[in-house]
């Protein structure tokens, strides 16, 4: 019986055809160079070591008949290196015809996955032969079966269209000088039909067609590289060329540079897919790795994955490797528990780590989930104090998402003991530096007694990205800034008169469909000068992780595809720039970091993005996540107000209030409105007042409060919409805002209506 | 210092000073530069030299000088430097020259810290000093 294929990657044999073939050519060389100089120690170990790796990769894929074979060529051929036998032309055609043999097995195995029916008990008994010193006349040893090299008249004979006697007449009357081809002389002769020849003759040229290796080449990466770099300097000019080409006036250089443009965009992609590998590459040994820790702490894991065929490019894989291997360790490690705690626990005893690449909005996702015992934020708070990474009382303040979120600061381990596996302490600060270093972003979710999700985006590719092209500054002094387009949400032209940028407590904020986003004007940011209110300007609404946020800038350009170069290290100290690109007028352009820049202006600020983190692990009926304005109501009581009821915060001189009928009121956008204080202090101090600006069916009502501490985002379990709930470990007071307005609004509209 | 030796020179607001002729790629006419936010005050920005991403030095800047002119364009002087390329900005080129080491001295007591660790000493020439950069010194980009 011919052995299969047991259950071995495809690819796995894919590699060893090509290395194979590529040596067994090698070898074909070796030998006739050994023919000229038998005694050539170096040819003579080196083919040696061919027919050792060759035989030992078959023999670890299963292919017996092959391993057999090779195996008697290597006792052979150790015979000859160690000098017991010297190399004869018998000995050299035995060895030549088992490189065929084992081509053939080659070939066969590439096209049916078996080794092939081909008997060569013929050839292993020569070589054993001819390894213990015997000789005899070496003319059948060549007679091995080889699709490849069989003639016609074989063919023929093999398959019983003709009598071998036939074929050997008509051999003779060829030898003889006939100048006829061998099927010409069977027909004519009456031997067969010429249709059955034919048939023979594609049989023939079909075992002979293009193999693996006429398919596949082996590059040197650096030459991958190499073109890379060069594909984006090309890149780079023509967009150039595209530039000038408008201002040309010309359909010619026009028509030229529009085929350029295609043709570079095209040879842009396919260089970028020669760098590209299925991201099972690093996949497929973590089922080996998680075996084994499983065995060592007594645990059953089961791996599976889901689109193992997802292709990054070569440089990124390279980057996750380190960082995903750690964090299926930490699955196996410390989130699976052991068989017979899950017993307990009612859990299937064999845990499961499930790993999930897919292509999203021109990202990489991938997903390291386990069922285990998840991370308990009680034991992270504790252990980060323990650690004097925070203060017990900041470790108070955390939510438990915020708590899990301390695992990934430098130096946090939890793991009680360290194990040979993981919890020396480098971890997850390491694995997020990895993944955001080549632009990616990673999260963690867990449910203590549930499960642990990672989840990482990840970009295609570093080399060329597409990005959004902004300005900063007037025409003559404008400053241009590349955004990789990865991060961007949606665009916003903001001007004048529509609601504009709005302050809350000082930190802008624009209101976006309801919500409030976070603002960061990058004039400020980058100090360029201009920092007034401007007529027109255009927000960017940006991701990074969870977290969205809007950067103002005064125009935006185009989206160009752009080549992210280093600049020195030293002008990254601030973490806002990824590299430079060189725009289409050859100028540079800086490109943004986007966390980088979240974070320095704050609207990344930690604790902020963990509780957005947060959000989707969290179940949606019981609670509800509603982000609330909290204040301070004049008599030290914290109240709060969910955001989307507030219009407006408004800061008001006081010499703006006026009185009427008893009640304090402004002229507010040609509008009478009326200020309700929300205590008898409230708006007592000295200064502006703070007015919290509500709205109910177009009448507007300005609460009158201490002083605005913060927006949050928090969850709420409360069946009515208002009352005291806990917000930020305060007891805050969630103020039934519709029922104040209304109230206000109706005594307003009474007290308006009693004749003066 | 070695017997002879040629010197880049150029001149930067009052001063006179010269690199290692080897150290210097090449000298650019003013260039479009992009600045650098949040940099140190020393970065007047990039430049893009043939593709490649330059960081632009203000040496005026690097020397403790005031400000050039506005209107006044400085001129690119490419160093190499172990981590690659930078160039300095000064105000003019002047002439190669050629030294000896006898007219070498060491730069004077004097001479304020800032500048000491860039100027390695003073060549006497015949009609005026010339200051001897510290090619790696002067091209250090600071951070900000």
């Amino acid at each position: 019986m011919p052995s299969e294929v047991p259950d071995i990657d495809i690819e796995v044999v894919q590699e060893f055809l090509v290395e194979s073939y590529e040596n067994l050519d090698r070898l074909d060389r070796e030998f006739l160079a050994l023919e000229e100089n038998p005694s050539d120690q170096a040819t003579l170990a080196g083919v040696f070591r061919t027919i050792h790796t060759i035989k030992g990769t078959c023999g670890f894929l299963g292919y017996n008949k092959l391993e057999s074979v090779t195996h008697v060529g290597e006792n052979l051929l150790s015979r000859l290196r160690d000098g017991h036998l010297k190399l004869t032309p018998e000995i050299t055609t035995a060895l030549l015809a088992m490189v065929d043999a084992v081509r053939d097995m080659l070939r066969s195995i590439e096209h049916t996955h078996r080794e092939g029916d081909g008997d060569y008990s013929g050839l292993v008994a020569r070589l054993t032969e001819l390894k213990d010193g015997v000789t005899r006349p070496s003319a059948d040893t060549a007679a091995s079966p080889d699709a490849t090299r069989k003639t016609l008249g074989e063919i023929l004979v093999e398959t019983g269209k003709i009598t071998p006697e036939a074929a050997q007449h008509a051999a003779r009357l060829q030898a003889e000088g006939d100048p006829r081809r061998l099927g010409e002389i069977l027909v004519e002769e009456g031997h067969i039909q010429p249709q059955e020849v034919l048939n023979a003759l594609n049989v023939q040229t079909e075992t002979r067609g293009a193999g693996v290796a006429d398919t596949t080449i082996r590059v040197d990466v650096a030459l991958l590289d190499k073109l890379v770099d060069l594909v984006g300097e090309l890149v780079l000019t023509r967009n150039r060329i595209l530039q000038f080409v408008p201002e040309q006036n010309d359909p010619a250089l026009e028509a030229a540079s529009q085929r350029l443009n295609a043709v570079t965009s095209e040879l842009q992609e396919g260089v970028m897919k020669t760098r590209m590998q299925p991201i099972g590459g690093i996949w497929s040994k973590f089922p080996r790795v998680v075996r084994d820790l499983s065995a060592a702490c007594g645990k059953q894991i089961r791996v599976e994955m889901e689109g193992e065929e997802t292709e990054l490019d070569k440089s990124i894989i390279e980057a996750i490797k380190d960082p995903l291997t750690h964090l299926v360790r930490n699955s196996a490690d410390h989130g699976i528990e052991s068989a017979e705690t899950r017993h307990r626990l009612g859990k299937s005893p064999e845990g499961r780590i499930l790993l999930r690449a897919y292509h999203e909005a021109g990202q990489v996702n991938i997903v390291i989930s386990d069922d285990g015992a998840g991370i308990d934020p009680v034991r992270i708070k504790n252990k980060a104090v323990e650690c004097q990474m925070v203060s017990a009382t900041q470790a108070a303040k955390l939510g438990d998402g915020e708590a899990l979120q301390l695992i990934f600061l430098p130096g946090f381990s939890t793991a009680e003991k360290v194990t040979n596996v993981s919890g020396r302490g480098v971890g997850m600060d390491v694995v997020r530096t990895n993944i955001e270093k080549i632009g990616g972003l990673i999260e963690l979710q867990s449910q203590l007694g549930i499960g642990t999700t990672v989840r990482m985006k990840i970009p295609l590719t570093l080399a060329i990205v597409p990005a959004l092209i902004v300005g900063l500054g007037s025409d003559e002094g404008e400053e241009r800034f590349a955004i990789p387009q990865v991060s961007l949400v949606e665009l916003v032209r903001i001007s004048d008169g529509v609601h504009g940028i709005e302050l809350v407590h000082g930190a802008p904020v624009f209101r976006l469909r309801g919500s409030l986003l976070p603002v960061v004007d990058l004039a400020v940011e980058f100090a360029s000068g201009e920092t007034q209110p401007r007529r027109n300007a255009c927000i960017i609404v940006l991701q990074s992780g969870d977290k969205q946020f809007g950067l103002l800038v005064d125009a935006i350009h185009d989206t160009e595809e752009i080549v992210v170069k280093p600049i020195d290290q030293p002008l990254k100290t601030a973490s806002v720039f990824a590299g430079a690109t060189i725009l289409g007028d050859g100028k540079v352009a800086l490109v943004l970091d986007i966390p980088g820049l979240g974070q320095r202006a704050s609207v990344l600020s930690e604790s902020r993005e963990r509780i957005r983190q947060e959000a989707p692990a969290v179940p949606a009926e019981v609670v509800a996540r509603q982000s609330m304005l909290v204040f301070e109501n004049g008599d030290s009581e914290r109240m709060a107000i969910p955001l989307a009821r507030v219009s407006r915060l408004e800061e008001i001189d006081r010499d703006r209030v006026e009185k009427c009928r008893g009640r304090q009121v402004i002229q507010y956008r040609g509008q009478i409105m009326p200020l309700f204080p929300l205590s008898s202090s409230a708006g007592a101090h000295r200064g502006p007042l703070n007015v919290i600006v509500c709205s109910r069916q177009g009448n507007e009502v300005g609460l009158v409060v201490e002083n605005i501490i913060d927006v949050v985002d928090e969850r709420i379990t409360l069946g009515h919409g208002h009352g005291p709930i806990v917000v930020r470990d305060r007891v805050t007071n969630l103020v039934d805002v519709d029922a104040i307005v209304d109230r206000v609004l109706a005594e307003f509209a009474a007290e308006q209506e009693v004749p003066a | 210092m070695k017997a002879s030796q040629q010197f880049c020179t150029f001149h930067v607001g009052p001063l006179f000073v010269g690199l290692e002729i080897e150290r210097v790629q090449e000298v650019l006419r003013p260039q479009p530069m992009t600045r650098v936010p949040l940099a140190a005050r020393e970065v007047s920005g990039l430049i893009n030299l043939r593709g490649r991403i330059v960081t632009a030095l203000d040496l005026r800047r690097r020397l403790d000088l005031p400000d050039r002119a506005r209107e006044s364009q400085p001129m690119n002087v490419v160093v190499r430097t172990s981590e690659g390329v930078v160039s300095l900005l000064v105000d003019s080129v002047g002439d190669v020259v050629n030294t000896t080491g006898e007219t070498f001295e060491r730069p004077p007591e004097t001479l304020a810290a800032s500048a000491r660790r860039l100027i390695r000493g003073v060549h006497k020439l015949p009609e005026r000093l010339l200051l001897v950069l510290d090619a790696d010194e002067a091209a250090e980009i600071p951070s900000a």
